[in-house]
């Protein structure tokens, strides 16, 4: 592999590599802090509702820089039912979850038929339930409680969206957590030497053997340098689960289905996909259906981590969704970006916004930090297109 | 002594890769009507935007003279402000505002932060005295039909103090009765001292009003006829200076293949516009094409060919639909879906590639599969390897130009971009294929090429329906040939009987007996 090779890949995985400098530039001035376990665990639980929403984002934007602005205050409505369903009216939190699922799918089938069949456009639609939900979520909050908040929900919900797997006491090496580590690197080294191995069967275009060990072993490696700080800090964080769950299934869908394959074309041009058969309009519904879902699964990570329903739950998810999208690399006209982009998007976020706690940065400062982060990261995507070109 | 107001000296207009405007001359004297006529293509729009700024001066060669001063215009405004006015083809006209806004967009009266709305007003009312509309100037745009827009667009030009006007198929889209009318109006424009140009397909119209008469043909002025003794200019003289080109070895022969059975029937086909549901833009069209046959779709632009395409593939154009369609002898009921008609074996290429053909932002491959991805799928997991070896199986068939199939459809040139379109339908396993212009826009090497596909197409037993409005193309093409106009089909004829000259006399009788 020669040096063209290395700075082609370099500049393709560019926003991976500002990640990895960002960090080096907080463990100097944090003396090391963010690289200490609870950091690592931290960054996960932390970000874990943009991880999620921030998929279902990505789905909405592929189909045109479409987005969806109501999210947020979802979350906050979604939460007070979910507290009224368990807390005030002690319902049994399987139903509780179903019911908060059929709520969501209620919403997602409202919307997308409002957006894909009546033609409202998507920001203006959205717009109408950021303002609704909050309004309508506060006040479910305040009739039930004098506080304004919702607590506590039950152990067996906090279970399932909080806490560890096979806990273990922080800085003992928690066994499951590596060995699950360990199985993951392995399988990811495998997958894509095979993939490598069918590709060059069948004759088709590969990468160098070079470029394909050096992506194994970078994937690998950070994957166990993750559990392996996570099991100095008690373990998998159980919502870790749900976040990777989340950005697999996405990922296969995108990539490898035809269902995500129209979502691609139909961002990419929508009259083009039409003729060519795609029912456009059932992608726009499918778009928001799904984004509505993968709120619900965000509201759940959200109440268990904070174990309560208050009416700023949800403040701003909806711009930070999008700004890991963006930051990932998601055409904000759409057809193009990947769930693997947004997900370096999204840490890259949550690097910076951690990196400038432990460096106890002002918190208005720390917004002024991300706006120019954000556009910066959308300026440099624009201007190496140009170069392409 | 003739007086002349306009003289376009030896233009010369390149765009990468072709010669647009190859040493034109135009001469305009004042007060007169001159007509300028050519195919499509031929490159009359391209010099009236030499004239009109929109090309600004420097992207081209030679000179402007008007009023015996050499003009040098970069932009529109620079044009309109020495009384160059063009209309063009497409309503340039904003439905939601009044026609007073319409007409003094952009050329507000008043002063610059305050628009003075009694004046605009005022002023509106009285050009549009002069075009003869008795409308008020203050109803919207979208509730006057077509041929009255047309008529706002005259005074709106007027209003800008338009010592020339230029108008670019002024009559395509109206009726005979509004044409007629709107043909009165230059005339009557003529003896107030105005000078016009005007660009028409119609030839009975430019019989009717020119003094003089340009021809261009590829982008040369070929002669210029004058239109002045007591009997008009005959239509077939024009006509042989439109046409007059040789034909030599352009198109590839088709030997040996045996045109079957019917494929597929369309009886009776009546289609209305989307937006204006009263107006027909199909109008009670039968064709019918068969296995193995080429048949041509001749017709100018505007007369219905690419909405009859359109509507046949899955009612993807128009609405209220009426008439039947069969497809191998029984009759089809489709739905509004273009998946349906895809299900039926038919497959519409566009003439637009880029507008409603391609994703550019996505590679060949993505773009080849598109349209069949279920074939290359199981339980909707998309097999990448099939569809690798797909595109490359289509990439060698079609050679298509590209270092992979992996490049963006973006950046192929033209006429590759155009085979990734056929690529795309080809892979469809279509049994109808119906191919919209699909040779525009593309170089004469490409296009032999595309002609060689459609060929091989038709061994294959495919029924192909192509549409061109180019002549030479459809006559070199086709087993057999439709002729179009304004909706309807007019005639049909076998290749062995058909001449330049017998279609466009076939248009023109059409036009003069409605």
């Amino acid at each position: 592999m020669n040096t063209k090779n290395v700075l082609a890949s370099l500049k393709k995985n560019a926003m991976l590599v500002v990640l990895v400098l960002v960090y080096i530039f907080f463990m100097i001035t944090t003396q090391g802090a963010i690289f200490k376990p609870l950091q690592f665990n931290a960054l996960i639980t932390q970000n874990a509702y943009v991880y999620i929403l921030a998929v279902g984002m990505l789905m909405c934007m592929l189909t045109g820089g479409n987005i969806d602005l109501s999210c947020g205050s979802f979350v906050c409505l979604l939460g007070a039912l979910g507290g009224v369903l368990m807390v005030v009216n002690k319902m049994n939190t399987g139903v509780s979850i179903l019911l908060m699922l059929l709520i969501g799918i209620g919403y997602g089938c409202l919307l997308g038929y409002l957006i894909a069949y009546v033609h409202i456009p998507p920001w203006i639609a959205t717009l109408a339930g950021y303002l609704a939900f909050r309004g309508l979520g506060t006040s479910i909050l305040s009739a039930n409680s004098n506080t304004g908040s919702i607590a506590p929900f039950p152990q067996d919900f906090l279970a399932l969206f909080s806490g560890k797997l096979f806990s273990t006491k922080l800085n003992k090496l928690n066994v499951p957590c590596l060995a699950a580590g360990i199985a993951a690197a392995a399988i990811i080294v495998i997958v894509m030497f095979w993939s490598r191995a069918s590709r060059v069967r069948k004759g088709y275009e590969v990468d160098s053997m070079g470029s394909t060990i050096a992506k194994a072993a970078i994937a690998a490696a950070a994957v166990l340098l993750v559990m392996w700080k996570l099991a100095y800090a008690g373990g998998i964080p159980t919502v870790l689960v749900w976040v990777v769950g989340v950005v697999l299934i996405y990922s296969f869908i995108t990539s490898k289905t035809t269902v995500g394959r129209h979502f691609y074309v139909v961002g990419g041009n929508m009259e083009a996909a039409r003729l060519s058969g795609v029912n456009t309009k059932r992608i726009m519904f499918l778009a928001y259906l799904n984004m509505a879902v993968l709120t619900v699964i965000s509201t759940w990570t959200v109440m268990a981590r904070f174990q309560a329903a208050n009416s700023t739950a949800g403040t701003n998810y909806e711009m930070d969704a999008i700004s890991a999208c963006v930051v990932g690399g998601v055409s904000a006209s759409g057809g193009s970006g990947t769930v693997l982009g947004m997900v370096i998007g999204a840490t890259l976020i949550g690097v910076i916004n951690l990196g400038m706690s432990l460096m106890n940065i002002d918190a208005n400062y720390q917004k002024v930090v991300k706006g120019v982060v954000l556009l910066g990261a959308v300026a440099f995507d624009i201007l190496s297109n140009k170069k392409k070109k | 002594m003739a007086d002349i107001l306009l003289g376009m000296k030896s233009i010369t207009k390149t765009f990468p890769g072709v010669k647009a405007l190859d040493n034109v001359n135009l001469e305009v004297e004042r007060g007169e009507i001159h007509a300028l006529v050519g195919e499509n293509g031929a490159g009359k729009s391209t010099l009236m935007n030499v004239l009109s700024g929109i090309y600004p001066y420097g992207t081209y060669e030679g000179d402007i003279v008007y009023e015996g001063e050499v003009c040098k215009f970069n932009n529109i405004k620079d044009s309109e402000r020495k009384g160059i006015v063009i209309i063009h083809q497409e309503l340039a006209l904003i439905p939601e505002m009044t026609i007073g806004e319409n007409m003094y967009l952009g050329n507000e009266r008043g002063k610059k932060f305050a628009i003075d709305w009694n004046t605009t007003y005022a002023e509106a009312d009285k050009y549009l005295k002069m075009v003869g509309l008795t409308e008020s100037s203050k109803v919207q745009v979208k509730t006057i039909g077509t041929g009255k827009q047309q008529l706002v667009e005259i005074a709106k030009a007027l209003a800008k103090q338009a010592r020339l006007l230029i108008l670019d198929e002024p009559t395509s889209s109206l009726n005979e009765e509004d044409s007629r009318a709107l043909l009165d109006l230059m005339l009557e424009f003529k003896k107030q001292g105005m000078t016009m140009i005007i660009i028409t397909h119609k030839l009975n119209e430019v019989a009717y009003v020119a003094d003089k008469i340009t021809v261009i043909r590829d982008g040369t002025t070929i002669e210029t006829l004058e239109n002045h003794g007591p009997e008009p200019i005959s239509e077939e003289r024009i006509i042989k200076g439109m046409v007059g080109r040789e034909m030599t070895n352009r198109f590839p022969k088709r030997e040996g293949v045996k045109i079957g059975d019917v494929m597929m029937e369309v009886e009776n086909w009546t289609v209305h516009h989307p937006l204006y549901p009263e107006r027909k833009v199909v109008d009670n069209v039968s064709i019918n094409v068969r296995k193995g046959e080429v048949v041509g779709i001749y017709g100018l632009m505007g007369a219905g060919r690419t909405e009859l395409a359109m509507s046949i593939f899955g009612q993807s154009y128009g609405v209220n639909f009426s008439g039947k369609l069969k497809i191998d002898g029984k009759e089809i009921k489709m739905k509004k879906s273009e998946a349906d008609a895809i299900r039926h074996k038919i497959a519409y290429v566009t003439e637009d590639r880029k507008g409603n053909g391609l994703v550019l932002s996505q590679s060949i491959k993505v773009n080849t599969s598109l349209a069949n991805l279920n074939s290359i799928s199981s339980h909707t997991v998309i097999d990448k390897d099939k569809e690798y070896a797909v595109a490359e199986e289509y990439r060698e068939k079609l050679s298509i130009k590209t270092p992979s199939v992996e490049q963006l459809v973006g950046n192929l040139s033209g006429g590759n971009q155009q085979k990734v379109l056929l690529a795309k339908w080809m892979f469809a396993e279509p049994d109808i294929l119906i191919l919209d212009e699909p040779t525009r826009g593309i170089d004469v090497g490409a296009k032999y090429e595309i002609y060689c596909i459609i060929n091989d197409l038709a061994a294959a037993g495919k029924s192909v329906i192509m549409i061109s409005s180019e002549l030479p193309e459809v006559l070199g093409m086709s087993d057999r040939i439709y002729i179009m106009n304004a909706s309807k089909m007019i005639g049909e004829m076998k290749a062995e009987e058909a001449t330049q000259e017998n279609i466009m006399a076939a248009i023109l009788q059409s036009g003069r007996g409605a």
